[in-house]
């Protein structure tokens, strides 16, 4: 039995969207983080999915893309986040508005 | 010897290059003598090219000596070269040797000054442009030239710029002269635009050939930019006011050789005039009234310059005269012995200002040919030769150009001939007051202190005494000059000829010629004779012949004042004040407010939280997708 493809587009659009609200109403910066994360794998089970679809092995090679960009970027927003936690003790991401113009 | 002549310009030159770098060192008085050392030597090739041109044919003699090329843009090829003629040899004649004479008086008259080599820089560079001016053989050189002399005269004017009233003269000749000089481009365009060049010899070969309307146009724009430079009405009070440089400037630039570029030029582009007779009689008209004008005034000036000055005015005015009758070769005449007569009465004044420890007034002089036998002999030459005394030099060229002027216009005589008496008087009143009469420095108190006086001692217990030796050689070789310079008259009639084309020959009977010859003398010697009787006898209170109006030479600086000068600040403060400080900043300003005011609004987008950021996102990307599903269905 073969699960139909609008099933894994219908997850991945849930997914998306409890990405999506996560980022805008959480204030929490891991979480937020955690949020795009799942953003981010929501697109690429899309991706993987019109793949297996329309029979085109270009949506599954630019998944590999975005893992690897993804994964840089965890890298990156990790490390700011442990080092904004050094300085101080909670912090959430309506504190951070340094760049205020 | 003739090839040289390219040397005439180029010493001077090498002179202010060399005094440029060295004259500082050189110091006082060896710098003088070597600016003077290179006026004689271009004296000498120019005499040198005298004798070569001499040698040639009457109708041949000339020469074009072309050196390298200066611009080539489409048709306008304009190069570096001179024209040797008759007339270019005559001119750079008397500007090298009056020039070595005037440089060799400098040498004493600047002996002192703190800047004594910069005044031999500006007055060799003065030198060369002048003879470029004389010799180049188009009109855009002779525009160089031009504008060479033009700010040569200014810096020299305001030599001392320490006193504001040098510097403001300096300025004051400076632009009234661009208003003539705007005269002279535009003259220059249109003899592009007519003949396709610059160059003398093409344009004036067929000048000929010129419809009357163009001819009269480059005629008028000439005149110009000729009134501009020899000091005529309107734009003649640049003059008097130049006398605040150094008396040698005043003698060599604003008495013997920069003004009369106009008169030069003139008579340069003579086959242009005589296609336009109407601007003729203008430049008559205009030189007799410049004349007469210029005598009035000088004769109730006070200050010895200023008389010697409006004197100038008048007698480029009879030049003018001349050149507008027709009679060129009067013209260039009056203008030699009018180079070595007033050159002398300058160097002349400035050797009594010399002596009397800079004072200027006249009426603070008297009875100096005592105590100045050198100046007052020598000036005296030259007193009896611009008063138009026979048999000196003066005579000969004033009776020249007054029958021009009766063959002309009977009426442009008469006022040539009241000047003439004119000139006679407030020659002589000058001649009375300075050297004749009581000693009245002895009991004047000054009223205001000269500058060098406390150097000299008290004001009151001084001798005037005789210049040194420097100052009082050119004196005598140029009274010498002008007392005889009346022979040239036969010589330089015919030596001028061929560069006519219409050569003028007087047509009135011996007999007329005469009794003009006799009438001139009468005028002469009656001026003379009211100037005895008024500053020697005292038959008439002196206040009665000295008006206020002339005093203050009929309030033309006054009237210049309220009719050009009022206007034209009220305009800048205008544009300034107005047009500047409202409309152009209040743009800039504008601009800046606006965008200021645009970014404080717009700061408050940027927030620093970063869902506010996110939700920008979102909706962006949810209104990109509503348009492209919308474009799509």
């Amino acid at each position: 039995m073969t699960v139909p493809g609008a099933w894994y587009l219908g997850l991945a659009a849930m997914l998306f969207t409890i990405g999506g609200v996560g980022l805008l109403i959480r204030r929490n910066v891991l979480i937020m983080f955690m949020c795009v994360e799942l953003m981010l794998n929501a697109v690429n089970l899309t991706f993987v999915t019109f793949a297996r679809m329309l029979n085109d092995i270009g949506g599954q090679v630019v998944v590999f893309f975005v893992l690897v960009v993804a994964a840089a970027e965890v890298v990156v927003g990790l490390a700011i986040i442990v080092s904004i936690f050094r300085r101080r003790t909670e912090a959430t991401a309506d504190d951070i508005s340094l760049l205020k113009g | 010897m003739i090839h040289a002549v390219w040397l005439i310009p180029a010493l001077p030159l090498a002179g202010f290059f060399f005094l440029l770098a060295t004259g500082r060192k050189l110091g006082d008085p060896k710098a003088g003598y070597v600016a003077t050392a290179i006026m004689v030597g271009s004296f000498f090739v120019a005499v040198g090219v005298f004798f070569d041109l001499m040698g040639m044919p009457g109708e041949e003699r000339r020469f074009e000596q072309e050196l390298f090329s200066w611009m080539s843009v489409g048709g306008l090829d304009v190069h570096v070269g001179f024209l040797v003629d008759p007339l270019s040899v005559t001119m750079a004649l008397f500007v090298t040797g009056v020039g070595a004479l005037i440089h060799l008086y400098s040498v004493g008259y600047m002996h002192g000054d703190e800047r004594y080599a910069t005044f031999f820089v500006y007055l060799n560079l003065f030198a060369f442009a002048m003879l470029m001016l004389v010799l180049a053989d188009s009109f855009l050189l002779t525009f160089l030239g031009w504008e060479g002399v033009g700010a040569c005269s200014y810096f020299l004017i305001s030599f001392w710029f320490e006193r504001p009233s040098a510097a403001t003269a300096g300025k004051k000749a400076f632009v009234t002269n661009r208003v003539g000089d705007f005269g002279f481009m535009l003259a220059m365009f249109l003899i592009f635009a007519t003949f396709g060049s610059l160059n003398y010899v093409p344009v004036l070969e067929e000048a000929g050939t010129l419809a009357k309307g163009t001819a009269s146009a480059i005629a008028l724009l000439l005149f110009v930019g000729a009134v501009g430079k020899s000091a005529q009405i309107p734009l003649y009070v640049w003059l008097p006011d130049a006398m605040e440089g150094p008396t040698p400037v005043s003698a060599l630039i604003h008495a013997a050789t920069m003004v009369t570029a106009g008169v030069f030029l003139m008579v340069r582009v003579n086959p242009i005039l005589d296609m336009a007779p109407g601007v003729l009689t203008l430049i008559a008209t205009v030189g007799a009234l410049t004349a007469f004008f210029a005598a009035t005034i000088a004769c109730a000036q006070n200050d010895i310059k200023k008389v010697l000055a409006y004197s100038t005015v008048s007698q480029l005015g009879y030049m003018f005269l001349a050149v507008g009758s027709g009679a060129y070769i009067a013209a260039i005449f009056h203008m030699v012995t009018h180079a070595f007569f007033k050159a002398l009465l300058f160097l002349g004044a400035g050797s009594v200002i010399h002596g009397m420890h800079d004072e200027q007034d006249m009426k603070r002089m008297g009875a100096l040919r005592k105590w100045m036998p050198i100046t007052s002999g020598t000036f005296i030459v030259g007193w009896l030769a611009i008063a138009g005394v026979p048999p000196f030099s003066g005579f000969w060229s004033k009776d020249d150009i007054l029958l021009g002027a009766w063959e002309k216009n009977r009426l442009l005589w008469l006022i040539g001939l009241v000047t003439a008496l004119m000139t006679a008087y407030y020659m002589s009143r000058q001649v009375f007051l300075v050297f004749y009469g009581g000693e009245r420095w002895k009991k004047a108190e000054p009223e205001h202190e000269p500058v060098v006086a406390e150097a000299h001692g008290a004001h009151g217990d001084f001798k005037p005494h005789e210049s040194p030796p420097t100052m009082a050689y050119p004196l005598v070789v140029l009274a010498a000059l002008a007392a005889v310079a009346g022979i040239l008259k036969t010589p330089l009639e015919h030596w001028l000829e061929p560069v006519l084309a219409h050569p003028h020959h007087f047509a009135s009977s011996s007999g007329t010629k005469l009794g003009l010859i006799l009438v001139t003398t009468v005028a002469a010697l009656a001026g003379v004779g009211i100037a005895f009787a008024i500053w020697m006898r005292h038959r008439v209170k002196e206040s009665a012949v000295e008006p206020e109006a002339l005093r203050r030479a009929w309030y033309v600086d006054e009237l210049y004042q309220k009719v050009v000068e009022a206007p034209g600040r009220a305009l800048a403060n205008f544009s300034a004040f107005v047009i500047d400080a409202k409309v152009i900043d209040g743009t800039v300003n504008g601009v800046g407010a606006l965008v200021r005011a645009g970014g404080s609004r717009l700061r408050t987008v940027q927030s620093g939280f970063v869902r506010n950021y996110a939700l920008a996102v979102a909706v962006g990307a949810v209104a990109i997708l509503a348009y492209a599903v919308a474009r799509a269905g």
